[in-house]
């Protein structure tokens, strides 16, 4: 096909040819909570931004989870990669283990869910694995408890895979207009026979037999130094894959805030936060620390890490805590409701806080 | 998701209930009172469930 046919083809599917992506992070370029984490066991987000690791009763299977720099893939820099340390003996039936990635509902109006007009999407990412064989990928929308699959099959190991897979628009609900968690997008590593049985591949009530029907391989989790990696992923309207649509770091970060975000001191010294709180009598302070970089999907769960000063203009720099007490959050900042612990301080003096080296402020609204 | 030692949080200075400290998973934090808010709708779950307290604050 000619670069015109393309262009006229893309235009007529009715494909943006910009913002086509509906994946955060899909290059794997943000990393907020760390490049690598290990031993892990439990379900949640680590490393990668957005992507959450999900195990479901496995009883030996230890992962590291690492925001992989790829030298083997031309346009990429980074990938999401998970090896298995200590493998799981063998998968039983009510086992799984898989990564997860969730999405807003107003994100996905124009998908015109629950009507005859319901689009068809493609979903198209690179993979690659020391492991080869079928794996399931299910996108299961909250709205409604609906759910469809599909397999992709990784050919050769350790070699990069672009996959595509098209699914049906989603007839039977629409997706409501809010904040809350609305999409999932379930790439399976491991799954067993409870979770395999029934036919998924058109939209339906969700069961637990279909989240990873046809998952051929449970070799990553049941293999001690597999690995499984991925980038590029893109979810797109139309059934056809384009090429992957790359955004910049900060326009990445941005999006990746909305969830998840830091205040992290990051110099030799102390970072001083831009507000000014207040005594609050002779022991606390009072008042709004820090705003958050954008505005967040909801008033989120704050905590801290390291620790932390205030300096006022009379009772110079002693006397804090180095813990914030009373840290709590608004719908955008993170502001103390009292942290005590001087006796020096005089009501109603302008107070500002630092972070000393490495320590962060930490707000947390993902899905 | 492992929760434990919750407690409703004061302001100081107004006494209103802000937030829910607890530890999750290992972390000390504070859960806003937002339903939207994942880890408040979970104890909100295990509160029904009678798995979890929520201590007054102090």
């Amino acid at each position: 096909m000619s670069k015109a046919a393309e262009l006229a083809a893309l235009i007529g599917s009715q494909t943006a040819l910009s913002n086509r992506n509906l994946i955060i992070n899909g290059a794997m370029k943000v990393a907020q909570r760390g490049t690598s984490s290990t031993g892990l066991h439990d379900s949640g987000y680590y490393t990668v931004d957005r992507y959450s690791l999900i195990f479901g009763n496995e009883d030996e299977l230890r992962v590291t989870m690492t925001q992989n720099s790829v030298t083997d893939l031309a346009g990429f820099a980074n990938s999401l990669k998970v090896q298995t340390t200590t493998a799981e003996s063998a998968i039983a039936a009510d086992e799984s283990y898989y990564i997860i990635n969730r999405y807003e509902g107003q994100d996905f109006q124009q998908l015109k869910y629950g009507t005859s007009n319901a689009l068809s999407t493609t979903l198209s990412f690179y993979v690659k694995s020391s492991v080869t064989g079928t794996f399931a990928v299910a996108i299961y929308q909250t709205d409604g408890n609906d759910i469809i699959g599909s397999t992709y099959t990784i050919n050769s190991a350790d070699t990069w895979e672009r996959k595509t897979i098209t699914f049906a628009g989603n007839t039977l609900a629409a997706i409501v207009d809010d904040n809350t968690n609305a999409i999932m997008i379930d790439w399976f590593l491991a799954a067993g026979s409870n979770f395999t049985s029934v036919n998924n591949t058109s939209w339906g009530g969700y069961e637990t037999g279909k989240l990873a029907y046809g998952h051929g391989t449970n070799a990553v989790a049941t293999t001690t130094n597999a690995t499984w990696e991925i980038t590029g992923v893109q979810w797109e309207l139309g059934e056809q894959a384009t090429p992957f649509e790359h955004r910049s770091f900060g326009d990445e970060l941005a999006r990746c805030q909305r969830y998840y975000a830091e205040r992290k001191n990051g110099t030799g010294g102390s970072m001083y936060y831009g507000n000014t709180l207040q005594a609050y009598g002779t022991s606390s302070i009072y008042g709004v620390i820090a705003d958050y970089p954008v505005p967040m999907r909801a008033t989120p769960t704050v905590s801290q890490s390291g620790d932390f000063g205030a300096y006022t203009a009379s009772s110079g720099n002693n006397g804090m805590a180095t813990t914030i007490g009373n840290l709590s959050a608004t719908s955008h900042a993170w502001r103390t409701g009292g942290w005590s612990g001087n006796s020096n301080l005089t009501a109603g003096h302008a107070v500002v806080l630092y972070a000393l080296s490495n320590a962060k402020l930490i707000a947390d609204a993902e899905l | 998701m492992k929760i434990i030692n919750a407690k409703y949080m004061k302001d100081m200075a107004t006494d209103e209930t802000v937030g829910i400290a607890a530890t999750i998973d290992g972390t000390d934090v504070t859960v806003s009172l937002d339903p939207a808010n994942r880890h408040y709708e979970e104890i909100m779950r295990q509160v029904a469930a009678g798995d979890l307290t929520i201590a007054d604050a102090d």
